[in-house]
C-alpha cells in the first residue's frame, strides 16, 4: 500500500490535487484569508510535481507543476477580493454559461475529429461554422421555423465541406491551404449574401430561435436541485443536441464498423483500400459529417443564442475547436473536456470584468495561452492519425 | 496533424508529367494567372446572379485602384484622383508584400505560418512604443530604432512558435493561430480604457500619436501621401531572395523544407532551422506592422485589431508561389482589390461597396483554391485544348 502511494504516478496526482486545493480553500465555502495557506499548498504541489518529474512521470508531473502554480496565484488573487464579489463571480450561472460557450466549440470539435480521423485535416471548420450561422438565420427567417434554419445550416455546411473534400481528396490540394481557402470563401459568401439580402440589418424578432428547454422538475430534487436547475434548467435545445453529438461521435467512431473504417482510412489508407474499403467514399463521408456538425455549432451562435447574424461572427471559434481536437488527442471525450475548459475561460471573462474589474481582454487571452501550453506538450505528445493530411492516390 | 509541406509541387504517380511543363511555362506564372482569371470569372458570375452588371462593377473597382494613373490619356482632375488612389493602393501593397514574405519564408522550410497576423501586431505595437515613449531621438535614428523594434517584436512572436515547433514538435498552424489571438486580445488590453499603454486622452481606447521624428518620410503626394515603406518592402523581397539563395542559412532552410529527414542525415540542424525560419518570417511581418504605424497610422485604436491584412498576405504568398516577383504582383492585385472596393473609392450607384468588399474576399478564396489545386487548372486547360483541337484528353504528349 505504501509502495503504491510512492509511485511517481500517485505523487503527480497528489500534486495536482494539492494545486487545486490551494485555490479551493480561498473561495466559498472555505474562504481562508491567511495568505500562507495557498502559498504552502501551492509550493507543496510544485514540490510533488517536481518529484514526479524527476522520477520520470513527465505528464502528471508537469500537470502538477501547472496546477500548483495556477492554484497558488489564483488563491492569492482570490484572497485579495472580498467574499461577496467571489460569490458573484463563481455562480451556478457560470457553469451554465460555460456550457453555452462550449456548445459551438464542441460541435465543431466533433466535426474536426470525424474529418481528421479519416485523414483529412480540416482547418476550414471556422468557415463551415460561419456558413452554418448564416444559413440558419436565412432559413429561419425565410420559413419562420428554426427547424428549417437548422436544416439549412446543415445542408450548406455539408456543401462547403464537400468543396473542401473535393479539393483535398480528388484534387489532392494541400489540405491546410484548402481549408484556409474554405474559411475565406465562407467569409466572402456569407458577408456578400448578408449585405445583399439584409442591407438594413436583421430584425431579431423575425428570426425563429431554437427553443430553450426549461427543466423545472430539477428544482424538486432535494439538496442539489436548486443548483442543478441553475445549471441545466434553462439551456437551449442545441446544448442537449451537443451532448448527443458528443456521445454519438464516440459510439460511431469506436463502437461501429463504420467508425473502424473511418479510423483505418485515417491511419493506413493503403491497407484499408486493400481490404476493400473505399478510401475516397469514407473520406467524403467523414468530411461532409464534419461540415454538418460544424454548421450546427455555427447555428447555435446565430439562432440558438443571439438570434441574429453579423459578419465574421464566429471570430476564430473554429480554430479553437481545432485546438480542442488536438488538445483532446483526437478523442471525442477528451476533446469535449477541452472545449469545456475553453468555455469556462470565456465564461469567466465576463463576470471577472464586471465584478472584479479584471480586463475582459486580458482574461480572454487565457484560453489561448492554455492551448499553447497544452499543445506544446505539457500533456504529453498528442499524436495525430498516421495519414492525417496526406492525400491518397489509388493504385 | 502531419508534416504537411505546402511548398513546391511534387510529382505524383496519378498525374501525367504534363504538370512539369505547366510549371515551366512563362516562369511558372501560368497556373497563378489562370487561377486569377478563373476566380474573377466566378466572382463575376456571383455578381451577375445577384442582379448587378459584373463588367461595370469590375471597371468601377479598377478605377478605384488608381492603376488608371498609368494610362497617359487620364488627365486633369481624374489624374489627380487616380494618383491619390494609387498612393493608397501602394500603401496597402507594402504590408501585403511583407506579410506574404512571412508566409513564404516559412513555407520554404516546410512550415505554414498563419501567425503573420500576430507577428504584424506585435511589430506594430513595438514600433508604436518606440514612437510614443522614446523621445528626443534625432529623426533618422528614431525611425530606424522604431523599424528595428518592429522586426524584433515580430521575430519574438514568430520565434515562440518556432521554438515550440523545434523543442516539442507543436504544430505551427495551431501555435501561430493561438499566438494571433493572444496578440490581438493582449493588444486590446494594452490600449483599452484604463489599459497600461492607453494614451493621454483617458476617454478613448487608443494610444498617443508617435513623435514627428519617428514618422517615415512621405515622398509622393500629401495627406497622407505615400511613405517610403514600399521601397523597404521591395528591398525585403531582395533580402528574402538573397537569404534563401545565397547564404548557408537559406540553404539549410530550403533543405529542411524539401526533406527534413534527408537534411538531418546530412548534418543540417533541422530544429534550429525550424526556429530560425519562423523567427525570420516573424521579422518580415513585424516590419510590416512597424511600417504601417510609422508610415501612416501613427497611433492605434483597439478597434484597429479587426484588420485582417496578414490573412490577405497568406493569399498573396500562395498566389505568388513564394517567388519574389510573383509576390510583388500578387500583392499589387490584392491591394488593388482592397482599395478599389473600399467605400471611399467605389461609387455606391454602380456597385455597393459593402458587397464589393466581400466579393474581393470571395475572389481571394477562389484564387487560393485554384492555386492550391493546380490539377484543376491543368485539367481545364487541357479540356480547352481538347475542345479546340478535338483530341482525346488522354493523349497529351509529355514534352521534356
Amino acid at each position: 500500500m505504501i509502495d503504491r502511494a510512492r509511485t511517481p504516478r500517485s505523487v503527480g496526482i497528489a500534486g495536482i490535487a494539492l494545486g487545486i486545493f490551494a485555490f479551493w480553500v480561498t473561495v466559498p465555502p472555505f474562504t481562508t484569508r491567511f495568505f500562507g495557506i495557498p502559498v504552502v499548498l501551492g509550493l507543496a504541489a510544485l514540490g510533488l510535481g517536481a518529484a514526479a518529474l524527476v522520477q520520470g512521470e513527465r505528464r502528471l508531473g508537469s500537470f502538477a507543476l501547472g496546477f500548483g502554480f495556477i492554484g497558488m496565484l489564483g488563491g492569492l488573487w482570490a484572497q485579495g477580493v472580498d467574499e461577496a464579489t467571489l460569490k458573484d463571480v463563481l455562480t451556478a450561472g457560470l457553469l451554465a454559461s460555460t456550457l453555452r460557450f462550449a456548445t459551438p466549440l464542441a460541435f465543431a470539435a466533433m466535426g474536426g475529429i470525424f474529418s481528421e480521423r479519416s485523414g483529412v485535416v480540416n482547418i476550414g471548420l471556422e468557415g463551415m461554422m460561419l456558413t452554418g450561422a448564416f444559413f440558419a438565420v436565412w432559413g429561419s427567417i425565410w420559413s419562420g421555423s428554426w427547424v428549417v434554419g437548422l436544416l439549412m445550416a446543415m445542408v450548406f455546411g455539408a456543401l462547403l465541406a464537400l468543396i473542401h473534400a473535393f479539393f483535398s481528396i480528388h484534387l489532392r490540394a494541400d489540405q491546410i491551404v484548402s481549408g484556409f481557402a474554405v474559411n475565406f470563401l465562407a467569409l466572402g459568401v456569407t458577408g456578400y449574401l448578408f449585405s445583399d439580402l439584409y442591407s438594413s440589418g436583421i430584425e431579431t424578432n423575425d428570426v425563429s430561435r431554437v427553443p430553450t428547454l426549461s427543466l423545472d422538475f430539477l428544482d424538486d430534487i432535494p439538496g442539489i436541485g436548486a443548483f442543478l436547475h441553475d445549471v441545466f434548467g434553462g439551456l437551449s435545445l442545441l446544448v442537449w443536441l451537443m451532448f448527443l453529438a458528443v456521445g454519438l461521435t464516440y459510439v460511431v467512431l469506436f463502437r461501429t464498423p463504420l467508425g473502424l473504417r473511418i479510423r483505418s482510412v485515417g491511419e493506413h489508407p493503403r491497407a484499408a483500400d486493400t481490404v476493400g474499403i473505399s478510401v475516397y467514399a469514407i473520406r467524403y463521408l467523414a468530411v461532409t459529417t464534419s461540415g454538418v456538425l460544424a454548421a450546427l455549432g455555427g447555428a447555435f451562435l446565430s439562432i440558438g443564442f443571439v438570434g441574429t447574424f453579423s459578419e465574421n461572427m464566429t471570430s476564430g471559434r473554429g480554430f479553437i475547436a481545432l485546438a480542442a481536437v488536438i488538445f483532446g488527442k483526437w478523442r471525442p471525450g477528451l476533446a469535449f473536456l477541452a472545449t469545456l475548459l475553453f468555455g469556462f475561460g470565456f465564461a469567466l471573462a465576463i463576470p471577472l470584468q464586471r465584478e472584479a474589474g479584471i480586463s475582459e481582454n486580458l482574461v480572454s487571452t487565457f484560453p489561448y495561452i492554455l492551448t499553447l501550453v497544452a499543445v506544446a506538450g505539457l500533456i504529453g505528445r498528442s499524436i495525430p492519425p498516421a495519414a492525417d493530411g496526406r492525400p491518397y492516390v489509388k493504385q | 496533424m502531419s508534416e504537411a509541406t505546402p511548398s513546391e509541387p511534387t510529382p505524383e504517380p496519378g498525374l501525367p508529367r504534363i504538370t512539369n511543363i505547366f510549371y515551366e511555362r512563362i516562369g511558372g506564372a501560368l497556373v497563378p494567372l489562370a487561377a486569377t482569371a478563373l476566380a474573377f470569372l466566378i466572382g463575376g458570375l456571383v455578381v451577375l446572379i445577384t442582379g448587378h452588371n459584373p463588367l461595370t462593377a469590375y471597371r468601377a473597382i479598377f478605377n478605384g485602384t488608381g492603376f488608371n494613373w498609368f494610362f497617359p490619356w487620364v488627365t486633369g482632375d481624374e489624374r489627380r484622383i487616380a494618383a491619390k488612389d494609387l498612393q493608397e493602393t501602394l500603401r496597402v501593397t507594402t504590408p501585403l508584400i511583407l506579410t506574404a514574405l512571412a508566409v513564404a519564408f516559412a513555407f520554404r522550410a516546410g512550415l505554414f505560418n498563419i501567425g503573420g497576423q500576430g507577428q504584424y501586431w506585435v511589430g506594430f505595437m513595438a514600433a508604436l512604443f518606440v514612437g510614443t515613449h522614446l523621445h528626443s531621438l534625432p529623426r533618422p535614428l528614431h525611425v530606424i530604432v522604431g523599424l528595428g523594434a518592429g522586426i524584433v517584436g515580430g521575430m519574438l512572436w514568430g520565434g515562440i512558435a518556432g521554438f515550440l515547433r523545434a523543442t516539442s514538435g507543436a504544430h505551427e498552424v495551431i501555435t501561430t493561430i493561438m499566438l494571433n489571438w493572444i496578440a490581438i486580445f493582449g493588444g486590446q488590453y494594452l490600449y483599452e480604457l484604463g489599459g497600461p499603454l492607453q494614451g493621454t486622452n483617458a476617454s478613448l481606447p487608443r494610444s498617443d500619436v508617435i513623435d514627428a521624428s519617428a514618422k517615415l518620410w512621405v515622398w509622393w503626394g500629401t495627406f497622407p501621401g505615400l511613405h517610403v515603406g514600399i521601397f523597404i518592402a521591395v528591398a525585403a523581397l531582395v533580402v528574402y531572395t538573397l537569404i534563401l539563395n545565397r547564404t548557408t542559412l537559406g540553404f539549410g532552410i530550403r533543405a529542411v523544407g524539401f526533406n527534413p529527414d534527408a537534411a538531418a542525415y546530412s548534418g543540417i540542424p533541422v530544429r534550429r532551422n525550424y526556429f530560425l525560419a519562423l523567427a525570420i518570417a516573424g521579422g518580415f511581418a513585424g516590419i510590416a506592422g512597424a511600417i504601417d504605424v510609422l508610415g501612416f497610422k501613427y497611433s492605434i485604436d483597439t478597434s484597429d485589431f479587426g484588420s485582417g491584412i496578414a490573412f490577405t498576405g497568406i493569399a498573396v504568398a500562395l498566389l505568388g508561389r513564394n517567388k519574389p516577383v510573383g509576390i510583388f504582383f500578387a500583392a499589387l492585385l490584392f491591394a488593388g482589390l482592397q482599395v478599389g472596393t473600399s467605400s471611399r473609392n467605389l461609387d455606391p450607384a454602380i456597385f455597393p461597396p459593402e458587397l464589393a468588399t466581400d466579393l474581393s474576399t470571395m475572389i481571394q478564396a477562389l484564387v487560393i483554391f485554384f492555386v492550391a489545386a493546380d490539377v484543376l487548372i491543368i485539367y481545364i486547360w487541357r479540356l480547352r485544348r481538347h475542345l479546340k483541337v478535338g483530341r482525346p484528353l488522354k493523349e497529351e504528349p509529355a514534352k521534356t
